[in-house]
């Protein structure tokens, strides 16, 4: 599951907003292939397990905190674009469930989530 | 002049062409006030807006939903030129609504996921690209007029 809902967020970063490709030059990122999966199943299980406690962030996310500020640098923008494109993907798939009140709370967690994950880029 | 392929044309035209207006006009509005709740400071004379059930039940943000999505009606039909189709919404929304521009990227997103929802897996990344090229030109053309 998460494999598939990561796929299809990145997917559609990627050919809605194309600039965000320039960081996966070494991956293959074409829609179906088996490292667009692995590394959405990734991003969606830091994302699922930072949320068992949401009180937790900071601590949580410290390691992937400093491997987006010193290693991957990816502009913080494109944090906001993946959100958007998760929300949209979860808009898809639970269709009527995803709730206006479900989707402020999922706004909500991955705003702070972002903002945490960007904490230590100066 | 933004520069629109066959294939977009036909996207936006067949989305809208198949919308129920009331329905979907309603929601996209109830979810930005429920998601974005500072939004609802434009809408202090529509009643109880207290909580999301409230909210969603409300006829006169349900017909004001549906009065917006019939405003893009217009950009639908005149894919060519948006700017000049909206300046006198932008005017409007400036001087008279006094709305923020960036509200109007806000209530864009909101439509994006009701559409979304509706459409489940048939609203695929490129028919997301093409809907949010489209409402990008839309919000820029409503923003254009505010000095």
């Amino acid at each position: 599951m998460a494999s598939t809902i990561g796929a299809d967020a990145l997917n559609r970063l990627f050919i809605v907003y194309p600039g965000a490709k320039t960081y996966f030059s070494h991956l293959d990122i074409s829609p179906r292939s088996a490292q667009l999966r692995s590394h959405g199943e990734k991003i969606v299980l830091a994302i699922a397990g930072a949320a068992q406690d949401i009180s937790q962030l900071m601590v949580t996310l410290a390691p992937l905190q400093t491997l987006h500020a010193y290693q991957l640098r990816i502009d913080p923008s494109k944090f906001k674009l993946f959100s958007h494109c998760l929300l949209i993907t979860l808009a898809c798939f639970l269709q009527d469930d995803f709730t206006e009140v479900a989707h402020a709370a999922m706004d909500k967690y991955l705003s702070a989530f972002t903002a945490v994950l960007a904490e230590k880029y100066r | 002049m933004v520069e629109w392929s066959e294939s977009e044309r036909t996207i936006i035209t067949s989305i809208f062409s198949s919308l129920d207006y009331d329905d979907i006009g309603a929601k996209a509005l109830c979810r930005c006030l429920i998601v974005y709740p500072w939004t609802q400071r434009y809408f202090g004379g529509y009643g109880n807006l207290y909580n999301a059930t409230a909210i969603k039940n409300n006829p006169l943000i349900a017909a004001h939903g549906t009065k917006v999505l019939h405003g893009l009606d217009r950009a639908v039909k005149n894919m060519d030129d948006i700017k000049a189709t909206y300046a006198e919404l932008s005017v409007l929304h400036s001087e008279k609504l006094h709305v923020d521009p960036d509200n109007f990227k806000l209530l864009a997103d909101c439509l994006t996921v009701v559409i979304a929802a509706k459409m489940g897996s048939a609203f695929t990344a490129e028919i997301q690209a093409a809907f949010q090229k489209f409402l990008c030109v839309v919000v820029s053309a409503l923003g254009r007029q505010y000095h």
